[in-house]
């Protein structure tokens, strides 16, 4: 079967919308709930963060939002269990974000098979460099079809890029600024990089993630690239939720209407 | 004194990759690469430079107080019936080690076109011998310190200030060593252009272990010459030393490393027993793993989270070590002991009454392990007394009444 991420840019190149949530997050068993009001309300990709105790590359909203999921039990076990039948319902391609230790630790080959398994389409591990990717793991994720989604930045060198675009699969994940995740900053000066990217065609799509959080963000980097990727906003907003479908509703519908 | 270029074929040097056996590289998001790539690109070149060389040797001396004694600590050694050297780092300027590598990368700083700088600490050690050379050097200072350790470790709060640094709690997880390690990584993300991060350790993404290992290398080679005048021979016995991260224990073993006949003797914080649940002892409770965008052993759960480790000790109470420690410690090059809280609070106050010496809490980790040694009389041994233990004075105060 041709990868669920590469059918939806086939048939969708504007406006893609890809939206971030912890998992086990704000409570252990809300992982499907929330996924499927995702798919329900108008998100074309899900990415879905696997906690870690020491996420490096996160701001604080998302770092608490992983503290909070491990409190709550969750584990790489855990949230392969809840995805054991997610397929029958959800039809959009799903990621996996994480950092790479869990990732060590379970065994990476037996982390891709499960990926397979359950209907996992991508995984994205920022603490994974290219070179080792390249070296040593590159063969384990194609042989199970999972595409290595991987990050620039507007530090990132052209020639860099073009390496990382022969390597990755899927889109490329363009840091809109070199940040954590969830800082504010102006998008207005990002945009000259943001034509750099442009300008480069590259092979894979490019989403744009880091400081995007409502429509008019949303709007100016769906103007460069491919669509766009919300993380912090949605963690915001889903947080102290009552009522999750409802939520996530109203949110996607500030976004894209 | 010269900072070691030329490490030929060991076995036990970082390999062109960055990694020590199958421990090390750089396990960093994209957003690190152009930092940590320039690093890579540059260190060798410019510790390699004789103006760099110059410079690095003259603070030493004139601004450190190099080289440190070696001193022959004669009723610790009618004690322990050998013969017991001290390397006396804690009569360094700022008190401890940690200035050697601080001096170090504040040039290499500079020649990088770097003005502000940021640092990790754990006692303070490391805190205070960053905001020291960046006062000397008149650059910005930012320190990221567990906001439990600041509670514990007081003074050093209190120098870092008044040497014109900012310290910024850390707040997340356990709030201590790593937590402020994470914390630095997280602002150098944000600060791509401008900083430079000093590290403290011979840990993180390469090339710091290497570095950071190279600047500290001093200490062995001081040892190596004060050794010979001493005795006629540069080669101990045993070289013993306290490992957090383990940049003094990586100092104290360079030039020993392929000198076999040299036991080296790396002294992890037990906690409160290494079974007990409350213990740093990284080489008996660790696996492989990657922390600090370092593949190395580190302490951590069946599901890869990583593990709050636990030692009275705020510069041992890390639940990793540096990639050459775990190569070292799986070649069986190295032995590896820990140390419990208790036997090191002990070890404390017996080189105070016996010699006049109030340790660091973390260097009387190694001390505490004299009596394990199966030591001969004629046995050379000698301790890295990595730092002096004024900051450490509640501690003590407050134990002294039990």
């Amino acid at each position: 079967m041709q990868n669920r991420i590469d059918q939806l840019f086939a048939k969708k190149q504007h406006g893609v919308l890809n939206i971030y949530c912890t998992a086990g997050f704000p409570k252990l068993n809300d992982t499907l709930p929330v996924m499927t009001a995702l798919q329900q309300h108008g998100a074309d990709l899900i990415e879905l963060g696997m906690p870690f105790s020491d996420p490096l590359a996160d701001g604080p909203v998302i770092q608490d939002s992983s503290t909070k999921a491990l409190q709550n039990g969750m584990s790489l076990h855990t949230l392969f269990t809840q995805l054991a039948e997610f397929r029958q319902t959800i039809h959009v391609p799903v990621i996996l974000m994480g950092y790479f230790n869990p990732v060590l630790t379970y065994g990476v080959e037996a982390f891709c098979a499960k990926c397979a398994e359950v209907g996992i389409d991508g995984i994205i591990v920022p603490d994974l460099p290219m070179a080792e990717y390249e070296n040593e793991y590159r063969p384990v994720f194609e042989k199970y079809n999972l595409h290595l989604i991987f990050l620039v930045t507007p530090e990132t060198s052209e020639e860099r890029i073009r390496k990382i675009d022969s390597l990755s699969k899927g889109f490329l994940y363009a840091v809109s600024s070199s940040s954590t995740t969830g800082k504010d900053k102006n998008m207005n000066d990002q945009q000259a990089y943001f034509e750099r990217l442009k300008s480069l065609q590259l092979s894979n799509p490019v989403l744009i993630g880091f400081g995007i959080k409502d429509k008019a963000t949303f709007d100016t980097a769906s103007a460069y690239a491919n669509g766009a990727i919300i993380g912090t906003a949605f963690i915001k907003a889903i947080e102290h939720s009552q009522d999750i479908d409802k939520t996530v509703e109203t949110f996607i519908s500030g976004i894209i209407q | 004194m010269d900072i070691a270029i030329n490490t030929g074929n060991s076995r036990y040097q970082v390999d062109k990759n960055g990694y020590y056996g199958r421990f090390g590289g750089a396990y960093i998001p994209e957003m690190l690469y152009p930092n940590v790539h320039e690093l890579q690109s540059k260190y060798l070149e410019i510790l390699g430079d004789p103006s760099f060389q110059q410079e690095f040797e003259a603070l030493l001396k004139d601004y450190v107080g190099r080289p440190s004694p070696l001193y022959f600590a004669k009723r610790l050694s009618e004690k322990y019936k050998a013969k017991i050297y001290l390397k006396r780092e804690d009569l360094n300027h700022t008190g401890a080690h940690k200035v050697n590598n601080t001096i170090g990368q504040i040039l290499l700083a500079k020649r990088l076109g770097k003005t502000r700088i940021i640092a990790e600490t754990g006692a303070g050690q490391h805190g205070v011998a960053t905001a020291t050379v960046c006062a000397l050097m008149g650059l910005e200072c930012v320190v990221y310190m567990g906001s439990i350790d600041i509670e514990r470790q007081a003074p050093n709060v209190a120098r870092m200030k008044m040497l014109g640094a900012t310290v910024v709690p850390a707040t997340s997880g356990s709030k201590t060593l790593k937590d402020a390690t994470n914390e630095a990584i997280r602002d150098w993300i944000n600060n791509p252009i401008d900083t430079h991060y000093i590290l403290g350790t011979a840990a993180g993404p390469h090339p710091y272990p290497d570095m950071v290992a190279r600047f500290q290398s001093v200490i062995s080679e001081e040892i190596k010459k004060q050794l010979l005048e001493k005795t006629g021979s540069e080669h101990p016995d045993y070289v013993v030393a306290c490992i957090g991260g383990g940049s003094n224990a990586a100092g104290a073993f360079f030039h020993y490393l392929d000198e076999e006949e040299v036991k080296l003797v790396a002294v992890e914080a037990g906690g409160k027993g290494v079974h007990s649940g409350f213990s740093a002892a990284t080489t008996q409770l660790g696996t492989i793993g990657i922390i600090h965008a370092s593949k190395t052993l580190l302490m951590q759960t069946s599901d890869g989270q990583i593990v709050e480790p636990h030692s009275i000790s705020a510069g041992l109470d890390y639940p990793g070590i540096g990639p050459m420690h775990a190569h070292l410690y799986e070649s069986g090059r190295a032995q590896f002991l820990d140390a419990t809280d208790d036997e090191a609070l002990a070890a404390a106050y017996e080189l105070s009454a016996l010699e006049g010496i109030i340790p660091a809490m973390e260097s009387a980790h190694a001390l505490a392990k004299l009596k394990d040694l199966p030591l001969n009389t004629d046995d050379v041994v000698v301790v890295c007394l990595s730092g002096r233990g004024d900051k450490d004075l509640d501690t003590y105060i407050r134990n002294m009444k039990k």
